[in-house]
């Protein structure tokens, strides 16, 4: 890409838009992409609209009507203090988005951060830098997890805690091999011999370029947060009781699994259809937007 | 090629050695004092004091790590305070568990995935290609835990064809039996994995010039497919098995939980809920050094195979 391309690029807001419009055509055109987007969009509006949606309380405890299989009243059924499982799984649904969304988009910024410093910055800052992503790395996700919740408490700031501390790594990885591919590009060191400052580099010349590719790596990370919401809350290490998750629907429903199927049942769908939605659509905006990552993975 | 092995192996120490000072910091800075938590609130001061010089507490944080580290590397993980028990007795009993369950589920992915990518790549956009694809997809999709209680649901309490619970009585047959729903549980993802990875280097590998010549050759599609396609193909996913070592350990975790079966999985969960502290570092290093060691095998091997790589970093 040249240098008049990069800063056309940059400078012109209203093609963005065009551009966001285009590639959503595209997406939309596949069937999986339709599929996917549609079933984000089905979670989204549920979640942000959960306490119009819900018929009932999510904390309302009715003993009487305890273990209830679906029927008009209770759509989901009932768990075993009576409350209804379709206004948790709603209120639930919001707790797995915000948590996904809040603690990706933190570590987003910190992993561009520590990207940008240890591909553009001196060499013994890039290695110790590495080397911290990479023991960061070595716990596997849910050890350390475990490790964390040991120390902190179960709460759901645990949970986010652990995401943007596991997420950092690849963000900031990621960022780092494409600020050192582009530090040594011709453009760039045409701004450098025009006088261009560090700052401006950053900003106006290799930020536009990294994001992009992380927005996509991010959007593609939001099942995988949610699964581990949903499983911490689930092994009663993440969001605390009477606070629905989805995670903590299926615990329950794993306690009475032998008297009814139902909240198991109940619990498990949301998480499947939004992982797979999320999935489905990260997919197919990768392929619009960058084929070049779909041999990667 | 020495040197890229002796870097690469001394990476793999650093990175051990890194991630047990970040263990080991995480849970000697956080406030509150470890000594309280073991004796209980009420533990006169003096008592408290000795415990505290016996554990090494009075040192200072660099020091203490140190000492940790050289003890680690002689091979003793510490004393279970609670069960007064070496931790590596505890740690070394429920290993094994763990390794049978991930050994048996990627097995079993490995037997589907693999074919299913195979027939993706030959069959390359038909019907199949596309079932394939999606079904690939939705398994990687779909949470481990999820698998492991649907399961339950489906076959242990419905149709009532597996146990659910446990590992058996220890009789073998009945070890198996046990087995089975944990390791499809584990290995599901898998399959998706596999078969996209396969079907994915089967192309890569299909186009290239000794393929394209063994056609000329008239040789049959079989022997291309199974005698010069497939074996540089299959190449990645030892690399992609490596490197997922820690999915699989972290899997481990929700389906012993699920399957109430022994495991390391199991013993973290137990030891965190009870806040205990050595078989948690214990454990959680074990694992660690597991996943360091397999990551670094995988490297070592993809650069044995593919020379570029050595030279790449």
């Amino acid at each position: 890409m040249s240098a008049t391309e990069i800063s056309a690029q940059a400078t012109q807001m209203p093609a963005t838009w065009q551009n966001v419009w285009r590639a959503l055509k595209r997406v939309l055109r596949e069937p999986l992409g339709a599929l996917g987007f549609g079933l984000v969009m089905f979670v989204l509006v549920s979640a942000i609209g959960a306490d119009f949606f819900a018929p009932f309380e999510p904390n309302k405890i009715d003993i009487r009507a305890k273990l209830q299989p679906p029927s008009a009243e209770h759509y989901l059924g009932t768990d075993q203090l009576g409350r209804d499982i379709y206004s948790r799984v709603l209120v639930g649904g919001r707790i797995a988005l915000k948590v996904s969304l809040v603690s990706i988009g933190i570590a987003l910024v910190i992993g561009l951060t520590l990207g940008l410093i240890a591909g553009y910055g001196p060499r013994w800052l890039d290695n110790s830098l590495m080397l911290l992503f990479d023991s960061v790395r070595s716990f596997p996700t849910v050890m350390f997890a475990l490790a964390v919740v040991t120390l902190f408490g179960p709460s759901l700031t645990t949970v986010m805690i652990v995401v943007i501390v596991t997420q950092i790594p690849i963000y900031g990885r990621m960022v780092r091999s494409q600020t050192q591919a582009l530090r040594d590009a011709e453009f760039i060191l045409a701004e450098r011999a025009m006088g261009a400052g560090f700052f401006r580099i950053i900003a106006m010349h290799i930020l536009p370029n990294v994001v992009g590719p992380l927005l996509i790596l991010a959007s593609m990370d939001i099942p995988f947060v949610i699964t581990i919401e949903a499983g911490l809350s689930f092994l009663g290490m993440g969001v605390r009781p009477p606070t629905p998750s989805w995670g903590t629907i299926l615990n329950d429903g794993y306690s009475y699994i032998y008297n009814t199927p139902w909240p198991v049942i109940a619990g498990g769908i949301p998480v499947i259809l939004t992982t797979l939605g999320f999935t489905f659509l990260g997919e197919s905006l990768r392929d619009v937007f960058d084929p070049k990552l779909r041999k990667e993975i | 090629m020495w040197l890229y092995f002796a870097k690469r192996i001394l990476l793999g120490v650093l990175i051990v050695l890194t991630a047990v000072s970040l263990l080991y910091s995480m849970i000697h800075l956080v406030p509150g004092d470890p000594v309280k938590t073991i004796l209980g609130p009420r533990a006169s001061p003096e008592l408290q004091a000795q415990i505290r010089t016996k554990m090494g507490l009075d040192d200072p944080l660099p020091v203490q790590i140190v000492k940790f580290i050289g003890r680690v590397a002689t091979g003793d993980l510490g004393e279970d305070v609670f069960k007064r028990k070496s931790v590596n007795t505890i740690v070394f009993e429920q290993l094994p568990h763990t390794i049978y369950l991930v050994l048996s589920g990627i097995g079993w992915a490995m037997l589907v995935g693999i074919p299913l990518g195979c027939l993706s790549a030959i069959y390359r956009n038909s019907m199949i290609d596309r079932i394939a694809g999606v079904l690939s997809v939705s398994c990687i999709a779909i949470p481990t835990f999820v698998v492991a209680l649907y399961s339950v649901l489906l076959f242990a309490v419905t149709l009532k064809w597996l146990p659910a619970i446990g590992a058996g009585d220890g009789n073998f047959s009945s070890y198996i039996i046990h087995l089975i729903l944990p390791a499809f549980a584990v290995g599901l993802g898998w399959v998706g994995y596999l078969a996209r990875l396969v079907r994915a280097s089967m192309l890569e590998v299909m186009s290239e010039n000794h393929v394209r010549t063994a056609r000329a050759f008239g040789l049959p599609e079989r022997t291309i497919v199974f005698k010069y396609v497939l074996r540089l193909a299959i190449l990645p996913t030892v690399t992609l098995i490596g490197m997922g070592i820690g999915i699989l350990l972290s899997s481990a975790v929700f389906t012993e939980i699920v399957f109430a079966r022994p495991g390391i999985g199991r013993l973290i969960f137990d030891a965190v809920t009870s806040r205990n502290y050595p078989v948690v570092m214990g454990s959680v290093l074990v694992t660690t050094v597991l996943f360091v060691v397999s990551t670094t095998v995988a490297d070592l091997i993809n650069a044995l195979v593919d020379p570029r790589l050595r030279h790449h970093k």
